[in-house]
């Protein structure tokens, strides 16, 4: 199959590699990029466990064309500090808001471009942001809540 | 159009693994020279925190802080045999392995220790943080670091112990038909208050009120999340989940998981539990398990509430809204029974 260059930065860093026709977002990060956070959950995009930000706006990358992210930027849950320093990390874990922790990359992205454009959410506000995010272990209460206390700490706008 | 409110009750006795050939569970334990220690188990943790739970008892038995232990459930080929996670078996039959284990690798530490010091074992003991000193001298003391690595390079001996737990299966008496299938249960009761659109027939669930006996709870916030997780994934197989088709032809089904019923955020109810500790005389530190308990008594509750509301009684799980209103048509409308 034929393959084409693509060029996109992940996490601020700038990526090159070479793609087949037609591969997905998800698969081009997974295999050719080697970051594993985005998970493949149903890759039909019915559970969100893929979700990244594209130039900052969740997108599902199961069902991303890869070449569409030429010349843009991705963000993963890779680029999240990875002692879980950041709010939303610590938040998550003072809550217990993982499990299996197969949702958490996608909720974290999730939750993380919710914060970005609406630094002071109310719980609706959180609910519609992961109703795209399936999670069959936490009961989805234990995700709200930490990403509603986030959101009251000074609200989630990078710091 | 009309909202019924009703309101369901359900209470269950949870019989803590199962018996089939006999249900038992391996644990080997051993130190590494710098007396940090490796708990193998085959048992795996898919997210229920057997990991933590299993850690925190082979800390507290073999008297050493919790970070000094590493549990490794790595592989079920190389590991010590173990039956499996499900069943709510694993605080119980692992942690008793467990148990038996650091027992067995906390009187080889102490030997160690006894030797260094010039003292008899039996007077050594641990502070968790780290020492084990002389009951009533503490400062005739070694960390347990010191004294795993004495033992292995000056004493020769490795600081190690096998554990097994093993619930034997029970026969049925051909004569009564009397069995002991298990050896611990836990317990739960459930209220479901729910609300029933007579035109719709869907289903709201406003508000759950739990009890679960769950033996000592080990890791209180761990439990606290099984049950709030468990509980929800109970409402979602009481009212959602299914691979059948809602209208008659089959051609109408889901065909794979883009179009199950899996609900979201949106679909939750509020649900205040309460955790009642009756530590169980043969349980780890008296742990039962939450497990498999914490989605089961729900589904009855929420019923049971749909048939309080609108006189509908569902015998067949999820309990759609076509469900609803098939039986309110048979039933030539709503009979909401008393107010509870
Ligand atoms: S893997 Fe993309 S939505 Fe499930
Ligand atoms: S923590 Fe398991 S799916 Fe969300």
């Amino acid at each position: 199959m034929a393959q084409k260059p693509l060029q996109f930065r992940l996490n601020g860093a700038e990526k090159a590699v070479f793609v087949e026709d037609g591969a997905n977002l998800l698969d081009v990060l997974r295999r050719s990029v080697g970051d594993l956070t985005a998970k493949r959950g149903c890759a039909q995009g019915g559970c969100g466990a893929c979700t990244v930000l594209i130039d900052g706006v969740p997108g599902l990358s199961c069902l991303t064309l890869a070449e569409t992210v030429e010349g843009r930027s991705v963000a993963t849950a890779g680029g999240l500090p990875g002692d879980g320093s950041h709010p939303l990390q610590e938040a998550f874990m003072a809550h217990f808001a993982a499990q299996c922790g197969f949702c958490t990359p996608g909720m974290l992205m999730a939750a993380t471009a919710l914060l970005e454009s609406t630094p002071h959410p109310d719980r609706d506000q959180v609910v519609h942001a992961l109703s795209g995010n399936i999670c069959r272990c936490t009961g989805y209460e234990p995700i709200i809540a930490a990403v509603l206390e986030v959101a009251g700490e000074g609200g989630g706008g990078r710091s | 159009m009309t909202i019924h409110r009703g309101r369901g009750f359900a209470s269950i006795n949870y019989p803590i693994g199962m018996n089939l050939g006999g249900d038992p569970s391996q644990a080997l334990v051993h130190s590494s020279p710098d007396g940090k220690f490796a708990i193998a188990l085959s048992s795996i943790d898919l997210g229920q925190g057997m990991k933590s739970v299993t850690r925190q008892i082979a800390a507290e038995t073999l008297g050493v802080p919790v970070e000094d232990v590493y549990v490794d459930t790595a592989d079920s080929d190389t590991g010590p045999h173990c039956m499996g996670s499900f069943a709510s078996r694993g605080t119980h039959r692992v942690g008793n392995a467990v148990i038996v284990a650091a027992k067995e690798a906390r009187a080889i530490m102490l030997e160690a220790a006894a030797e260094e010091l010039e003292v008899n074992a039996d007077d050594l003991e641990t502070d968790g943080r780290g020492n084990i000193h002389l009951r009533g001298a503490p400062d005739r003391s070694i960390t347990t670091g010191d004294a795993c690595q004495a033992a292995q390079f000056r004493h020769g001996k490795t600081v190690a112990g096998r554990g097994i737990f093993l619930i034997p299966l029970s026969e049925v008496e051909p004569e009564t038909g009397e069995m002991t299938p298990v050896s611990c249960y836990a317990h739960a009761a459930l209220v479901a208050d729910v609300m029933v659109d007579d035109e719709t027939g869907e289903v709201t669930v406003e508000q759950v009120n739990s009890a679960y006996e769950v033996g000592r709870a080990i890791n209180p916030r761990l439990v606290e999340q099984q049950l709030v997780g468990g509980a929800w994934m109970g409402l979602s197989h009481a009212l959602y989940e299914t691979t059948e088709p809602r209208y008659p032809d089959r051609s109408h089904g889901p065909v794979d998981f883009s179009q199950y019923t899996m609900p979201g955020p949106g679909d939750i109810a509020r649900h205040d539990i309460a955790i009642l500790e009756r530590p169980a005389p043969d349980g780890p530190f008296g742990g039962k398990g939450p497990g498999e308990m914490c989605a089961n008594p729900i589904m009855p509750a929420i019923a049971n509430a749909v048939f309080n509301a609108v006189g509908v009684r569902v015998t067949a799980l999820p309990i759609t809204p076509e469900k609803v209103l098939r039986g309110l048509k048979a039933n030539g409308g709503a009979r909401p029974g008393p107010r509870r």
